[in-house]
C-alpha cells in the first residue's frame, strides 16, 4: 500500500484517506425526483483503522444514507450528487460498478439491520459464511471451512458439523446476528459499515453482540462505521461519535467529549430525553419534529426547534466549527449558549413509602397459549396514581399479562381485581363502565389507528360508545384532548398516514383518554419511537397522571426508562416474576442473578 | 441518470395500464348499450342470403348483419356479468371477512366447507341448474354466476382480511366492546378496498367467459335475441366461409376480458403502491 497525496479537501487528519480508513468527503445526496433537495449534505467523515465511529441520529437523519453510501450505493430513488469516499487513495464513488462489486464484501463489509431477512434461509449456515470467498474463488475449499470455523470461534457460536449444518431459522436472533458477524469479517474487510445490527435484540444479547463486534474491530484493525439511534449503544462501543440531523452532521467529536460536553443544541436536547440507569430524569422531548427532504427550514436546520434560536440561525448556513481540536459542531452560537450538564434533568426517585390506595390487584395469575402456557403465578398491585413497570426481554409474558388485564387475551386463570370487583376474561364479557375505566395503549402506532379514519373518528369514537358527549359537545372534547397531547385541532380531518410516528402515539393516547380512564396499559407505547420523541411522550404520561390520578401498567424492556417513569417494577422472565419492589431498591440494590444481569447488560450512558 | 428513466417509466406504464384498461372498457361498454340504438338493422333482420359478405362483417347462418347481430349480442351478457359479479363479491366478502375475524373453529369449518364447493367446477354447477329448468331466466344466469365465484371471492378476501384483522386498530376497537358488526364494516372493510377492487375486475372478466360459454352451450335466457357467445355457436360450423361471424364475438369477447384484467392489475398496483 502506497501513501498518498492528501486530498486538499480532506480535513486536516494526519492519518486520513491511505493508511487503511476510509474517509468521505463533502458527500451530498439528493433526490432523483426532486432535483435540487438534498437527502444528506455536506457530510465529511473519517474511519480510522481499528476505531468505531458512531453515527447517531433519528429517523429521517440520513444515517443510513450516510451508512451505505461508503459502499458506493444508494437506495433507488437517491442519488450521490457531488462528493468522494476515498478508499486506499481510490475513490469508491468514480469506480466502476464491476470495480465497486469486487470492493463490496472484500475490502468494505455490511452488516444489515435484520440480518435474518439478509441470510438466506435455503442456504445452510457453513455455506452461507463462505459464499463470497467461495463466489470471488479465494482460498481452497478447505482454508475456506477453516476460516468459517476460526470466525464463529470469535464470535462465540459453536463451529462443529453440526451448527455449520443448520439453517437460518434454527438460530435464535442473536446468533443470527453474531453469524453475520462472522461472515463480514471472513474476508477479512478493511472497513465495515453496520447498519443498526442489534436492534430488536434482547439486552444481554446486544451486550455480547456489541462486545464481539467491537473486539474484532480492534483485533483485525478494522474502521467501523455503527450507525444507530440509540445513544446508550454508541456510549458503549464508539470511539468517536457523529450526530446527525436533517441530512448533516451536527456534531463531531470524541465518544467522551459528545457525552460530557456537548456544543450543539439538538446534542444536548437528545441527552436530555434520554431516561439513565442511575437515577430518574424529567425526560423532555424536542418539540416539532424531524424535517423531511425539502421541508427543512433555512439557515440552521434545527433553527424551528431550537430554544437558543436568533434571527441570525434563520440567515446563516453554519459550518462545522470546531471547538476545540477534534470536536466540530454545527452551530454559529457554539460557546454563547453556556455549558451543559447531563445531571439537570436529575430528579429524586419514585418515593418508595408513599402511601398506597389499590386500584387494580392481579393475584396468582396463569396465562396459556392454547395448551401452552406462557405466565406462572404472577402476582402485583397497582394503586392510583402509580405506574407500576413490567421490565423483561422478549418471550417474558410482560406483554401477555397486559393484555389479560386490558381483555385481549382471554386464556387465563387467577383473579384481576379492580377496586371491587373481579374482571371478566374478555372485555366484551366486562361491563362498560370497566370497559371505560381500563384503557389499553399499543406498541405500535402505526398500527393501532385504522388508516381509513380521520383523527377526528379515530378519538370521537370512546366518547360516542361510552355516552360521554355526543354531536359538537364531542368534537369540543376532540379538540380539547388533541390539545392535552399537544396536537392542534388542524390534524383533525388528516388521516393517521399523513402524521409522523410520535403524533400518531399521541393521537392513541388521546384516543384512550377519550374515554376517561383511571387505569392505562402502556404496552411498550414508546419502544417504535424515537428519543426525542420517547422523551415528549413520557413527559405528557408523567403529566397526565400527576394531574389526572391516572394509574398505570408500563410494559417495556428499557430499564432506564422504568426508573424515569416508575414507581414500582415487576422483573419478568420466563414467564415469572423473578423480582419486585420499588423502583430504587431493585434497580440499586438487586437482590436476584436475572436482575443484576439485566442491569448490567443494559446499555448506559451514565 | 437510469434509476430516474426508470421509476419515471414505471409509474407511467401503471398508470398507464389502468388508463388503458379503463379506456377498452369503457369503450366496449359503449359498444354494447349504446350499439342497439345505432344498428344498421333489426337484430332478427334478414338483410340477405347466409354467410354472404354484405354489409361490414357480412351476414350469419339465418342471414342477419352481423355487425347488428353483435351490437345487440353485448347487453344482455355485461349486465348478467355484471349482476353476477355483484353478487359473487358480496357473498364472498362476507364469508372471507367472517371467517377471518371470527378465527379458530369456525374459521376452519367455513373455509374447509368453502373449499368443498371450489372443488366443484364453475360450470359444472351452471349446467346441472340450467338444464334442469326449460327455460333459463336471466335472474337464474345470475344467480348462478354468482354463487359459483363466491368461494373464490371468500379465499381471497379471507386472505386480505386475515392480515387487516390481527392489526392493533381491530383489537382497539374490541377492548372498547365495539359490536363485532361494526367492527367488520368500520374497521376491517374499509381496509380491504384496493384488493377487493382488483378482484372484481377479475371476477368480471371471468362473469363474462362464463355468461358467453354458457350462450355457447345454449343457455341463454331467450334464443331469439342475438348474444355474443350464442352467436359464436350458431355460426361454428360455417367458421371457413364465413370468418367474422365467429370471430368477431370472439374479438370483442376477448377486448373486453384484456380491458377489465388490465384495469384490475392496474388497481392492485396503485394499491400496492399507496400502502408501501
Amino acid at each position: 500500500m502506497t501513501t498518498v497525496e492528501h486530498d486538499p479537501l480532506t480535513p486536516g487528519d494526519p492519518s486520513g484517506p491511505g493508511s487503511g480508513g476510509i474517509s468521505v468527503v463533502d458527500l451530498r445526496i439528493g433526490l432523483t425526483s426532486r432535483p435540487g433537495v438534498d437527502v444528506v449534505d455536506d457530510i465529511d467523515l473519517v474511519l480510522r483503522p481499528g476505531e468505531v465511529v458512531g453515527l447517531v441520529g433519528e429517523s429521517g437523519s440520513g444515517k443510513t444514507t450516510v451508512g451505505t453510501s461508503l459502499l458506493g450505493y444508494t437506495r433507488a430513488g437517491a442519488l450521490i450528487e457531488r462528493g468522494k469516499v476515498l478508499f486506499q487513495d481510490r475513490d469508491v464513488l468514480a469506480l466502476s460498478w464491476q470495480e465497486v462489486r469486487q470492493l463490496r464484501g472484500e475490502e468494505i463489509a455490511y452488516v444489515p439491520q435484520d440480518p435474518a431477512s439478509a441470510l438466506n434461509p435455503a442456504i445452510r449456515i457453513g455455506r452461507q459464511i463462505v459464499e463470497l470467498m467461495e463466489l470471488r474463488g479465494l482460498g481452497t475449499a478447505e482454508s475456506r471451512m477453516q476460516g468459517a470455523r476460526d470466525g464463529l470461534a470469535e464470535v462465540g457460536l459453536p463451529n462443529d458439523d453440526e451448527f455449520l449444518r443448520r439453517y437460518a431459522h434454527q438460530l435464535s436472533g442473536g446468533q443470527v446476528q453474531r453469524v453475520a458477524l462472522a461472515m463480514a469479517f471472513l474476508p477479512r474487510p478493511k472497513v465495515l459499515v453496520l447498519d443498526e445490527p442489534t436492534t430488536g435484540l434482547d439486552v444481554t444479547t446486544q451486550g455480547m453482540v456489541l462486545e464481539t463486534m467491537a473486539a474484532l474491530c480492534r483485533t483485525h484493525g478494522v474502521a467501523a462505521l455503527y450507525v444507530t439511534h440509540d445513544l446508550a449503544v454508541i456510549a458503549n462501543i464508539a470511539d468517536r461519535v457523529a450526530v446527525m440531523y436533517a441530512g448533516q452532521v451536527a456534531e463531531l467529536g470524541d465518544r467522551s467529549t459528545i457525552f460530557t460536553a456537548p456544543a450543539h443544541p439538538y446534542t444536548r436536547a437528545l441527552l436530555d430525553s434520554i431516561p439513565h440507569l442511575s437515577h430518574a430524569r424529567a425526560l423532555s422531548g424536542i418539540p416539532g419534529r424531524t424535517p423531511a427532504p425539502g421541508a427543512r427550514p433555512d439557515g440552521c436546520r434545527f433553527n424551528d426547534r431550537c430554544p437558543h434560536v436568533v434571527d441570525r440561525c434563520r440567515e446563516v448556513v453554519p459550518e462545522l466549527v470546531e471547538v476545540e481540536p477534534g470536536h466540530r459542531a454545527r452551530c454559529i452560537r457554539v460557546g454563547e449558549i453556556g455549558r451543559w450538564d447531563i445531571s439537570r434533568g436529575t430528579v429524586p426517585d419514585a418515593d418508595p413509602d408513599r402511601p398506597r390506595d389499590i386500584i387494580l390487584d392481579i393475584s396468582d395469575l396463569q396465562v396459556f397459549y392454547g395448551r401452552k402456557q406462557v405466565v406462572f403465578d404472577v402476582s402485583f398491585d397497582l394503586a392510583k396514581a402509580e405506574v407500576v413497570a413490567l421490565v423483561g426481554e422478549s418471550g417474558s409474558g410482560k406483554t401477555t399479562i397486559s393484555r389479560c388485564v386490558g381483555g385481549l387475551h382471554k386464556e387465563w386463570t387467577g383473579a384481576i381485581g379492580f377496586e371491587d370487583v373481579s374482571l371478566a376474561k374478555g372485555a366484551r364479557n366486562r361491563s362498560a363502565s370497566e370497559r371505560k375505566r381500563i384503557q389499553y395503549i399499543f406498541q405500535n402506532p402505526y398500527l393501532s389507528l385504522n388508516p381509513r379514519l380521520t383523527i377526528e373518528q379515530i378519538v370521537k369514537r370512546p366518547i360516542e360508545l361510552f355516552g360521554i358527549a355526543s354531536g359538537s359537545e364531542a368534537t369540543d372534547r376532540v379538540v380539547a384532548l388533541l390539545d392535552q397531547v399537544a396536537l392542534g385541532p388542524a390534524v383533525l380531518r388528516y388521516q393517521a398516514s399523513r402524521l409522523s410516528g410520535g403524533e400518531r402515539q399521541r393521537v392513541a393516547i388521546a384516543r384512550a383518554l377519550a374515554a376517561e380512564p383511571d387505569v392505562l396499559v402502556c404496552d411498550e407505547v414508546t419502544s417504535a419511537l424515537d428519543v426525542s420523541v420517547q422523551g415528549s411522550i413520557v413527559e405528557l404520561l408523567e403529566e397526565l397522571r400527576t394531574s389526572r390520578g391516572i394509574s398505570m401498567l408500563f410494559v417495556t424492556h428499557n430499564l432506564a426508562l422504568v426508573r424515569s417513569i416508575a414507581a414500582r417494577v415487576q422483573i419478568l422472565n420466563g414467564g415469572r416474576v423473578v423480582e419486585s419492589g420499588s423502583v430504587v431498591e431493585v434497580m440499586d440494590s438487586p437482590r436476584e442473578d436475572y436482575t443484576r444481569r439485566l442491569l448490567a447488560n443494559s446499555p448506559r450512558i451514565d | 441518470m437510469s434509476t430516474v428513466t426508470a421509476s419515471g417509466l414505471r409509474r407511467i406504464t401503471t398508470q398507464r395500464r389502468l388508463l388503458v384498461g379503463l379506456t377498452i372498457t369503457v369503450l366496449v361498454v359503449l359498444f354494447a348499450v349504446l350499439g342497439p340504438l345505432v344498428a344498421p338493422h333489426g337484430q332478427n333482420e334478414v338483410v340477405g342470403p347466409p354467410f354472404s359478405s354484405q354489409g361490414v362483417f357480412g351476414t350469419d347462418y339465418l342471414g342477419q348483419d352481423i355487425l347488428t347481430r353483435l351490437m345487440y349480442g353485448g347487453r344482455i351478457i355485461l349486465l348478467i356479468a355484471l349482476l353476477g359479479t355483484a353478487i359473487g363479491m358480496v357473498l364472498g366478502i362476507l364469508i372471507g371477512v367472517v371467517a377471518a375475524y371470527a378465527g379458530g373453529w369456525w374459521d376452519e369449518v367455513i373455509m374447509r366447507l368453502n373449499d368443498v364447493t371450489l372443488a366443484f367446477p364453475q360450470i359444472l354447477l351452471a349446467l346441472v341448474v340450467l338444464t334442469a329448468v326449460n327455460q333459463p331466466k336471466a335472474w337464474m344466469i345470475v344467480l348462478l354466476v354468482g354463487v359459483s365465484h363466491a368461494p373464490r371471492v371468500a379465499r381471497v378476501s379471507r386472505g386480505v382480511a386475515l392480515g387487516i384483522v390481527s392489526r392493533d386498530f381491530v383489537y382497539a376497537a374490541e377492548a372498547l366492546g365495539e359490536r363485532r358488526s361494526r367492527v367488520i364494516v368500520a374497521e376491517v372493510l374499509p381496509n380491504m378496498n384496493a384488493p377487493l377492487l382488483a378482484e372484481a375486475g377479475l371476477r368480471l372478466t371471468y362473469s363474462i367467459g362464463l355468461v358467453a360459454a354458457l350462450g355457447f352451450l345454449g343457455f341463454s335466457t331467450d334464443p331469439g335475441v342475438a348474444n355474443w357467445g350464442q352467436m359464436i355457436n350458431e355460426n361454428r360450423l360455417a367458421m371457413s366461409t364465413q370468418t367474422w361471424a365467429v370471430l368477431a364475438p370472439v374479438l370483442i369477447i376477448g377486448l373486453f376480458t384484456v380491458g377489465t384484467n388490465l384495469m384490475a392489475d392496474g388497481v392492485a398496483q396503485l394499491a400496492q403502491r399507496g400502502d408501501g
